[in-house]
């Protein structure tokens, strides 16, 4: 190693958001929790791809009474618009199978709605 | 003995996860060289002043296609999934 | 459905956010901003009308099934939009230059024009449309699953 190891802020929050959703996911046992855990989950990914892009010192892309500067790069933001709608979608699909599951067998556990019956 | 497997598979997996973040470019410096060709065409290519608006409808509309296809399946299946109840009552 | 206060103020703040989101859906090619942001605005103001009547004031006069035909046109919009560059590729900007929509701005910092950005604005309506009816329809669906569950138990 040549250079010195940099300390990035960013991307250690990033590691620390994704570890705790798998925690979330692994060791609980309530449906909602499982998907509060899921939800960081796609949180956390979104904030990775919109600090990839980060330039020091840079202003929006826009060039509509644009301030002097460098930009910052377009294309991780346009990612990360399509990924907030998609992760939108799946919370409410999820949402609506907890209720019919809740519905069904009464209870919102997970151990308890594991066995199926005919 | 599953609680042990667990515990150490999770703390091996978080220990890669610190450990890459150090190792990716430093926060500030990203390698970029598609940015810089969208920055210096934009205006003369697709005529708008968003960069942002432009690589979402333009350069890279496809996605969009397929995002907006996902969004319209999930409204499908969530109706879908409410309207069984009013049916059965009558 | 809640006190008179509250009703009252929510009728009159639904216009405010319906104007707020059609101006941030309108000018996606010049600011900040576009489809998918301002049709999310246009469905937070009708969650506000939601909680502020009751789910079953708002479904006699705004059926699911007329959101989903708005969501529909929009994306018909958009589709009909990325084959009218065929001549091109899929997807090709063909109103550059034209009369409709087709100002080249020059390069550098400049005062926004409206009509700029080629097919640009079109599609913003449409992918607004798409994302506002859809928001809004999984919202009104949802409300009224959960007092049909407290009606019969």
């Amino acid at each position: 190693m040549t250079e010195s190891i940099p300390f990035n802020v960013p991307f250690l929050a990033v590691a620390v958001m994704i570890g705790i959703a798998f925690y979330i996911i692994i060791s609980q046992r309530n449906l909602i929790k499982l998907v509060m855990g899921l939800s960081i989950l796609a949180s956390g990914v979104n904030l990775f791809l919109i600090t990839l892009g980060y330039r020091e010192g840079g202003v929006a892309p826009v060039y509509t009474h644009a301030p002097a500067g460098i930009m910052v790069l377009p294309v991780p933001q346009a990612l990360t618009l399509t990924s907030i709608v998609i992760a939108v979608a799946c919370l409410a699909l999820m949402l609506s199978m907890v209720i019919h599951i809740y519905r069904h067998t009464g209870s919102t556990d997970s151990e308890k709605s594991r066995i199926m019956k005919g | 003995m599953r609680k042990i497997a667990i515990a150490v598979s999770l703390s091996i997996f978080i220990g890669f996860l610190i450990a890459t973040a150090f190792l990716i470019h430093p926060f500030g410096y990203p390698p970029s060289e598609m940015d810089d060709y969208i920055i210096e065409n934009t205006q003369s290519e697709t005529g708008a002043n968003n960069a942002v608006t432009a690589v979402v409808f333009d350069y890279r509309g496809f996605d969009t296609l397929g995002e907006a296809t996902i969004l319209f399946t999930a409204v499908t299946g969530v109706v879908m999934l409410f309207r069984a109840k009013k049916k059965r009552e009558k | 459905m809640m006190s008179k206060i509250v009703r009252t103020m929510a009728s009159f703040l639904i216009l405010f956010a319906l104007i707020y989101g059609l101006y941030i859906i309108m000018h996606g090619h010049s600011t900040p901003g576009g489809g998918f942001q301002g049709g999310a605005v246009v469905a937070s103001g009708v969650a506000l009308l939601i909680v502020a009547f009751g789910s079953h004031s708002i479904h006699r006069s705004l059926l699911e099934r007329r959101l989903s035909i708005l969501m529909s046109i929009g994306l018909l919009i958009f589709i009909g939009l990325a084959f009218g560059g065929m001549t091109g590729t899929f997807f090709y900007n063909f109103l550059v230059g034209s009369p409709i929509f087709g100002h080249v701005p020059p390069s550098g910092p400049n005062p926004g024009e409206m009509s700029s950005g080629g097919v640009i604005p079109i599609m913003d309506i449409g992918v607004g449309l798409n994302v506002a009816g859809g928001l809004s329809a999984i919202l009104l669906v949802m409300a009224l699953a959960t007092t049909l569950t407290e009606a019969e138990e």
